[in-house]
């Protein structure tokens, strides 16, 4: 009898505890799996079809990296109840506000074509003109948003999260070789080859896909509009920590699925990809299909939101996903028309979209290191910060990521400024 | 109307630039050398922008 109550009890507390996560969970998967968006899909299928399993392990330590960053806004957004675009003005100046915003906005919204060029492409593997896909997706992206409710907005993000895991089943539809796999994973190597110029771009692009501006800017916000406190800390770090292992998890299946099948073949979209996997297997080509489309659109979402938080904090706007259309007009507008924007430029005809894309990369790599090291700067305020501030142990580790991020995504930009660079 | 949202905005700019004119983290030495290092390297990447255009339009 004793034992059985010890375990009731038990099951009550776990069940507790789990209830109290799922109420918490949220921002940090949300933001960790639309990391992997339309552009982060593709340079994981890139890379599974240029080196096969080779890099799983570079995967993997990114997700730790991401961790360190992101965990970085929930302490500050927790504490200061502010998003990082007010923080930056209120602990910086408008200098520094206004050049963070303005790029923001501008990489957002770049960003945000490049999310619809991936819809559009997946949509048109099953035959659904890009104009269809357009309509339609930004009519359920304002849906979710004018529904009035934070909790539900969140709870639906979660759904096309739980979508985008897509790519794990679809891997194991086509047997992968798990010796090979698992060497790729837990031994650090490089391909046959060497370190070459073509590898070197490949590891940036990748962590150019893993460490994004919006990302930091959303999740703060998010955490503000959540009404996270200082207690719930510890599950707002859970929750990171778990999605950066789902955006992990995500990324190293891309590149098994590519690295089984396609294996040394040229592969410049994911929509290439699925288009070839169709030809093999008609569920495994959906499958990557309906991953890249939902890629697309949990990354438009999250990153018109991340602009239209920023906005709403700064020009002083309502800006709660609980607020009603009524209640906060500018901020929904704002959210609605930048996505409307970002789907007509994919429409016009003859738009320079692969110029978009590499103007992205560029523009990114201005506000990328400006954001990490405010946002390092902000973590050690003791007047702001108090007992939450960084550690010696966190300074180092950010400290050391946000050094190599800042020569990295430099290298990379100006390798998509000058591509004979690296040949 | 555009007149006036226009200098809506205008005013609301300015009255944002009050708000924040004066910026509240303290500006300790490392505060001040990551700002430096921060204005050169965007200093850095425009003249790399600017160079890339220049050459663009030759």
């Amino acid at each position: 009898m004793n034992i059985l109550s010890k375990l009731y009890y038990k099951y009550k507390k776990i069940l507790k505890i789990l209830r109290l996560y799922l109420i918490i969970a949220g921002p940090g998967i949300i933001v960790m799996v639309a990391d992997n968006d339309a552009g982060g899909i593709t340079t994981y299928t890139a890379t599974g079809a240029q080196y096969g399993f080779h890099l799983i392990w570079f995967l993997i330590l990114l997700g730790p990296v991401a961790y360190y960053v992101q965990e970085m806004t929930v302490r500050l957004g927790a504490v200061t109840k502010r998003g990082h675009a007010e923080a930056i003005f209120h602990a910086f100046g408008s200098f520094w506000g206004w050049f963070s915003l303005l790029d923001l906005v501008l990489t957002d919204w770049l960003t945000m074509i490049t999310e619809f060029i991936g819809m559009t492409a997946a949509m048109r593997i099953f035959g659904v003109p890009p104009l269809v896909t357009v309509i339609g997706a930004w009519i359920v992206m304002s849906a979710m948003v004018l529904q009035g409710r934070y909790w539900t907005w969140e709870k639906l993000a979660l759904v096309f999260c739980g979508l985008n895991l897509i790519y794990i089943p679809a891997a194991f539809l086509i047997n992968p070789p798990i010796h090979e796999i698992l060497r790729g994973s837990l031994i650090p190597n490089f391909p046959p080859g060497g370190f070459t110029n073509a590898l070197f771009f490949l590891l940036m692009a990748n962590i150019g896909t893993t460490i994004a501006p919006w990302m930091i800017f959303f999740q703060q916000s998010a955490v503000v509009d959540k009404g996270l406190q200082e207690k719930d800390m510890r599950w707002g770090k859970i929750d990171t920590a778990l999605g950066s292992m789902l955006t992990v998890l995500v990324a190293a299946f891309c590149v098994i699925l590519t690295g089984t099948l396609l294996p040394g073949q040229p592969i410049n979209d994911a929509a290439t990809a699925a288009l070839k996997f169709m030809s093999i297997n008609k569920h495994l080509g959906a499958c990557l299909a309906i991953g890249l489309f939902d890629a697309g659109f949990l990354g438009a979402i999250c990153i018109s939101l991340a602009s239209s938080w920023a906005f709403g904090e700064v020009f002083g706007w309502a800006h709660s996903l609980n607020h009603r259309l009524k209640e906060a007009p500018w901020f929904y507008a704002y959210y609605i028309l930048v996505l409307l924007f970002a789907g007509i430029v994919v429409l016009i005809p003859g738009a320079p979209l692969v110029l978009i894309t590499l103007f992205v990369q560029v523009i990114a790599v201005t506000l990328l290191p400006a954001a990490l090291v405010f946002l390092i700067l902000l973590l050690n305020d003791e007047e702001t910060m108090g007992e939450y501030k960084n550690t010696l142990v966190q300074n180092v580790a950010n400290i050391g990521i946000t050094a190599i991020i800042i020569v990295v995504s430099t290298l990379y930009g100006i390798s998509a400024l000058f591509p004979n660079i690296l040949k | 109307m555009i007149v006036t949202f226009f200098r809506a905005t205008v005013q609301t700019v300015r009255a944002i630039n009050r708000k924040y004119a004066t910026p509240h983290l303290k500006t300790t030495r490392f505060v001040r050398i990551c700002l430096g290092l921060l204005r050169g390297y965007l200093l850095l990447l425009i003249g790399i922008l600017v160079f890339k255009f220049l050459q663009a339009l030759r």
